[in-house]
């Protein structure tokens, strides 16, 4: 029986011919990363175990994101027991800040997750490396512990459900409101324990950084895995860029999918997902009045040097509205340099908006943009949980880098094409 | 073994944000994370659960983060399970490596109200609503979770296969 790219990864990666859905498996890992939140609890179990060595210190990826540049006392005690970890037990891929960015950007643009592999992470959105064809999944701190110390991790291999795409998306529909529209149709548990696969023709018309917004936001409809299949596109991003050799892992035409889902891209218009739940998705002609206090851009989901360029477009020339905040997040150093090179960052802060150094920072809560009770904020963000950005009595509405950048200067949410 | 305490009853989709919020996972400390316990859907909770009480849920409890902090905040409160209609996958995979018991029990669920008296048979696989004077079944642990359990949680299981040369 033929198998998807899911099970054909996992098959790989257990050193068997072929799995199948519901087996459970041990696994190798390629890599398995932690952050600043989710480290310190495996530190501490790995500490726990008494082993003397990591399985591979090149396969370790660590990167204080989460509250980092440290935001308290607390953080700093964190990030500093990452750092004396990574020291003692000689982590090559600790990433101090200053050199660092958001996990999920950072270590696809550093070359050292590539297509075809299994990763592991203590962090919910590392499905976003399925953009690249490769399987990654996120865990908790005692199964980063338990792949650090053995290199392996026990899976249970899904169903997987199929999504096709076609049709070329218009004109400031991005990857966020595909992704959000799929979430709005099947409900934020509407891909539990399985994975997605993407297929068809549209996905031609989708280039990275929007994939990776795609696979970013599997786990918002309760997936496993969010994953693509490799083309010109996947290829283009990782030659030059991989820092070990790629495989390319194709699904097999006679594979078996527990679902089919199709999406005319073309037929969108833009998305918003309104509070509590992503699932909450309206078509922004729909959304009415809502006035915002906050707008964010940025984060492991929207914080590419592409979503900087779509929202500056928007935003150049313009002011941002009186009474709202505009914060920006470029993801990575690479892509704040790229960002002040392109004159991004320059139009960015003459029309009143922040600029600030990497972090996930506000996306959970966490510094850098708290809201105040009954505060309300557009963001390109993941999650728009009740007390996902502060009080627990804001709001969080999500959406693409272009209808954030064109609320901000409206002061209400709404598209490009309603700006002056 | 047997547990038995008293319901806390909430709705479908239950968070990882609500179950402890993000401005305390700045620790690890589980009495820390065990005061701010379900803070941002019931603020009573952290102060007035007893001993061995039940958080039961609709679907995907646990959805969102992959914070091990939110199983440690539950165990730490000093609840001894969370029955649901389901769980999001992170959560469930969390939940064993912590040893935090939890069991996905649809008909139960759907029954129980907050307040009343419940008492699990994890073995038998049975969940009996004292007040109600109902029973119900829940679907049993799959036999490769049990064996976790068995060894002790996720770390002991790797260190003993490690050891036997496996």
């Amino acid at each position: 029986m033929g198998m998807t790219l899911t099970e054909k990864i996992l098959a790989g990666h257990a050193g068997r011919d072929a799995v199948a859905p519901g087996e459970l498996i041990l696994a190798k890992v390629d890599l398995a990363l932690g952050n600043d939140v989710t480290s310190p609890i495996a530190i501490q179990a790995f500490r726990s175990l008494g082993a003397t060595a990591v399985f591979d210190r090149e396969r370790i990826a660590l990167v204080p994101d989460h509250f980092a540049p440290n935001k308290d006392i607390k953080s700093a005690e964190q990030v500093k027991m990452m750092r004396e970890f990574a020291k003692e037990f000689g982590i090559a891929n600790y990433f101090e800040v200053g050199r660092m960015g958001i996990e999920h950007v950072l270590l696809p643009d550093q070359g050292l997750v590539i297509p075809g592999d299994l990763v592991i992470g203590a962090d919910s959105h590392t499905c976003t490396y399925g953009a690249l064809c490769a399987f990654s999944t996120g865990v908790g701190s005692t199964d980063l512990a338990a792949a650090m110390f053995s290199g392996e991790v026990w899976l249970k291999v899904p169903e997987t459900l199929r999504i096709v795409l076609s049709g070329r998306p218009a004109k400031w529909v991005e990857g966020k409101d595909v992704i959000l529209h799929i979430i709005g149709g099947i409900g934020v548990d509407g891909a539990l324990y399985k994975a997605m696969e993407y297929a068809g023709d549209g996905i031609a018309h989708l280039p990275m950084a929007w994939r990776f917004t795609m696979s970013n936001m599997a786990i918002e409809a309760g997936a496993k895995n969010g994953i693509f299949p490799f083309d010109a596109a996947t290829k283009a991003y990782s030659d030059g860029r991989a820092k070990r050799k790629y495989e390319v892992v194709t699904a097999d035409p006679d594979a078996r999918y527990a679902d089919e889902i199709s999406v005319d891209m073309s037929a969108l218009e833009p998305v918003v997902a309104f509070p509590h739940l992503p699932e909450n998705a309206r078509p922004l002609s729909t959304v009415g009045n809502v006035p915002i206090d906050q707008v964010v851009v940025g984060s492991c989901t929207n914080g590419r040097i592409e979503d900087l360029r779509s929202a500056a477009a928007v935003i150049r020339g313009r002011k941002v509205h009186d009474g709202v905040r505009m914060l920006i997040f470029p993801a990575t150093q690479e892509i704040y340099l790229q960002a002040m090179r392109e004159g991004l960052m320059e139009a960015f802060v003459t029309a009143g908006a922040a600029f600030s150094t990497p972090t996930c920072g506000p996306c959970l809560g966490g510094h850098m943009g708290i809201l105040a009770k009954g505060e309300r904020a557009i963001s390109t963000t993941n999650r728009n949980f009740v007390g996902r950005m502060g009080h627990p009595e804001s709001e969080v509405y999500l959406s693409n880098p272009a209808v954030a950048a064109a609320s901000a200067v409206l002061g209400r949410i709404g598209g490009p094409d309603e700006l002056p | 073994m047997a547990l038995t305490g008293k319901a806390w009853k909430y709705g479908d989709d239950v968070d990882t944000d609500v179950i402890i919020p993000a401005r305390y996972l700045n620790t690890s400390d589980p009495a820390e994370l065990a005061r701010h316990c379900m803070e941002d859907i019931d603020a009573a909770f952290a102060s007035k659960v007893g001993k061995g009480d039940f958080i039961v849920a609709g679907k995907n409890f646990g959805c969102g983060s992959s914070r091990e902090h939110a199983p440690i905040a539950i165990k730490a409160s000093g609840a001894s399970a969370v029955i649901a209609r389901s769980f999001a996958r992170i959560f469930y995979r969390n939940a064993f490596n912590m040893g935090l018991p939890i069991f996905e029990a649809p008909d139960a669920v759907d029954e129980i109200e907050a307040g009343d008296r419940l008492s699990v048979d994890m073995e038998r696989g049975s969940l009996r609503n004292e007040t109600k004077g109902k029973e119900y079944r829940f679907t049993p642990i799959p036999p490769f979770m049990r064996e976790l359990v068995a060894a002790g949680g996720l770390l002991s299981y790797i260190a003993k296969r490690k050891k036997k040369g496996a």
